[in-house]
């Protein structure tokens, strides 16, 4: 079905979940009221990013009062959001709920969590180990966290699953100054441009803006197309809220136009796959 | 040097949003900073100027009596050029007073306590204007650790510790940095006639060159070599960069806890912001 989709392009305060929270349900009144049927917040959108050793001063558990106020208030527009989630027992990911209709569609815990240059996640989080992907209102979806779409294999996977939509919530930092956009912006998108092309998937890319000592994040958050063109874009570095209106219709005509889905041959994917792991001898 | 060519208006836009942000996340609305006459805390004055109100940035020129009296004509210019508030504060009657104890000094420990007492006055600002000092060492400074610890690299937030000097000259360029201000040679001014490039044995387009390649693109030495670099220039600013890195660090804490500070106690500094 054709749906109309916000993505909330903000700046959270590092550390503070209660402010956080105050300004994801004004984001979320406000989309509700402009008639949208989904708004996707970006990554650690409850927290901040670089929470080092605050991870488990602002880790939620699922049944916390925090996110049972988002299941409620996805009565009335379905929300997909990042925070860190505290377990039973007692380790933190980085996660993502898909909510609708007053209940929890889909958790997703990151699993590609990036250590090496600026990153340092997989000190401070667990890792989550499964892609699935899920029906929602609007047809079969699949979530990425930032990091996780790096991974071709995490998209494809994904869109083997039956997704034809992919969301990724992201806290992506600028960095890249010498070329004509920015380095870190212009890689995503291509990236989110090209998964879309390959999978005949929508991407909706919702990333944050805001600086953490000194760290600027880039926004630009935008939906393209199964097509892989970008229908629309948000600010560069300053917060927005990006509205796009999402047709059924050329999902469908894409996936007619270019049936590469319907031709993917899991059988010699598995096949080679599981080759490669016996002679890596696992 | 095409990798070294910044996109001016993106990195303006990158800067003057961090000095916006970051300054007023605590709760502050202006900055000081030390106005030398010379491009790097010029440029520094135009981003705030253009971040926060003009009126909210405060420039301090601090001269000594050695210093070339250009300085402090090229330090109103800029002042008055991106129309921020400046006062003067000379330092010579402080420095003075304490190497009359110590006569014999020498131009290196007489140039740190200059660089000392400028801090001290900036940070005395800091608290009687409810200011955050801004800091105004670039890249290759930093790198190279040509400048005083606790002296010229203290600051609360520094807009251009990032950009190489080539990069400095560009977006000063592009702000409207006046142009004596641009053109001169860098200069410590510490003594009549000093220059930076003269002191340090190499121009700094010379050391950016490399700099950006050994740093930033990591290429090995035999890829420095086989793109024409002279292995004793390589060799001389790895050790400069290897030698100075105690002054890119925090004191270092002999651990006896289970959390020591910044080791395994580690938080962002705009921890709650």
């Amino acid at each position: 079905m054709d749906f109309t989709v916000v993505l909330a392009q903000i700046k959270p305060k590092l550390g503070c979940v209660v402010e956080n929270l105050a300004s994801v349900e004004e984001r979320i009144a406000a989309a509700r009221e402009a008639g949208a049927d989904l708004i996707v917040f970006p990554e650690l959108a409850l927290s901040g990013y670089f929470l080092k050793d605050l991870v488990p001063d602002v880790a939620l558990r699922v049944d916390s009062a925090e996110i049972q106020r988002l299941v409620e208030l996805s009565g009335g527009i379905s929300i997909a959001i990042g925070f860190v989630e505290e377990t039973d027992d007692y380790h933190f990911f980085n996660s993502a709920l898909y909510l609708e209709d007053g209940a929890i569609r889909h958790l997703h815990r990151k699993v590609y969590l990036p250590t090496y240059g600026l990153f340092d996640e997989q000190r401070y989080l667990a890792r989550g180990e499964a892609f699935r992907a899920f029906d929602t209102r609007f047809g079969r979806f699949g979530m990425l966290i930032c990091e996780d779409m790096w991974h071709l294999s995490a998209s494809y996977i994904l869109a083997m699953d039956g997704a034809t939509t992919l969301i990724c919530l992201s806290s992506s930092p600028a960095r890249g100054i010498e070329g004509d956009s920015l380095g870190s912006a212009a890689a995503w998108q291509k990236l989110v441009s090209t998964t879309a092309m390959f999978l005949n998937c929508r991407v909706l890319y919702s990333n944050r803006v805001g600086f953490e000592d000194g760290v600027n994040f880039w926004g630009g958050s935008e939906y393209i197309a199964p097509s892989g063109e970008s229908m629309v874009r948000g600010l560069l570095l300053e917060e927005d809220s990006v509205t796009a209106r999402v047709h059924e219709g050329a999902l469908r005509r894409e996936r007619i136009f270019s049936p590469m889905m319907r031709d993917e041959n899991l059988f010699v994917t598995m096949q080679e796959l599981q080759r490669i792991a016996q002679e890596r001898g696992r | 040097m095409s990798e070294l060519l910044a996109n001016t208006e993106l990195l303006r836009k990158i800067l003057v949003g961090f000095v916006r942000e970051e300054v007023r996340k605590v709760g502050i609305s202006k900055v000081v900073l030390g106005l030398s006459g010379g491009i790097d805390s010029a440029l520094v004055a135009f981003i705030a100027a253009e971040a926060l109100d003009p009126e909210n940035v405060h420039a301090i020129c601090m001269p000594y009596r050695t210093s070339n009296p250009e300085s402090e004509k090229h330090a109103r210019l800029v002042a008055e050029a991106c129309g921020i508030r400046f006062s003067v504060v000379p330092i010579t009657t402080m420095v003075d007073a304490y190497f009359e104890k110590f006569p014999d000094a020498d131009n290196m420990r007489r140039g740190n306590k200059m660089a000392r007492e400028r801090m001290t006055i900036l940070f005395d600002h800091s608290a009687l204007l409810r200011a955050l000092v801004l800091g105004t060492s670039n890249k290759t400074e930093l790198l190279l650790g040509y400048g005083t610890l606790y002296g010229d690299m203290a600051s609360a937030l520094n807009p251009i510790g990032d950009i190489y000097k080539s990069q400095v000259w560009q977006l000063s360029a592009a702000m409207g940095v006046p142009r004596e201000v641009i053109e001169k040679q860098p200069s410590a001014d510490l003594w009549a006639g000093q220059t930076d490039e003269e002191e340090l044995g190499f121009s700094y387009r010379q050391v950016d060159k490399l700099l950006f390649r050994m740093v930033d693109k990591r290429l090995t030495r035999q890829e420095l070599a086989a793109e024409g670099f002279d292995g004793e220039f390589v060799e001389s600013i790895h050790a400069k960069i290897q030698n100075s890195h105690f002054k890119r660090r925090l004191p270092v804490i002999a651990k006896v806890s289970n959390r020591t500070i910044d080791r395994d106690f580690r938080y962002a500094r705009d921890w709650g912001k």
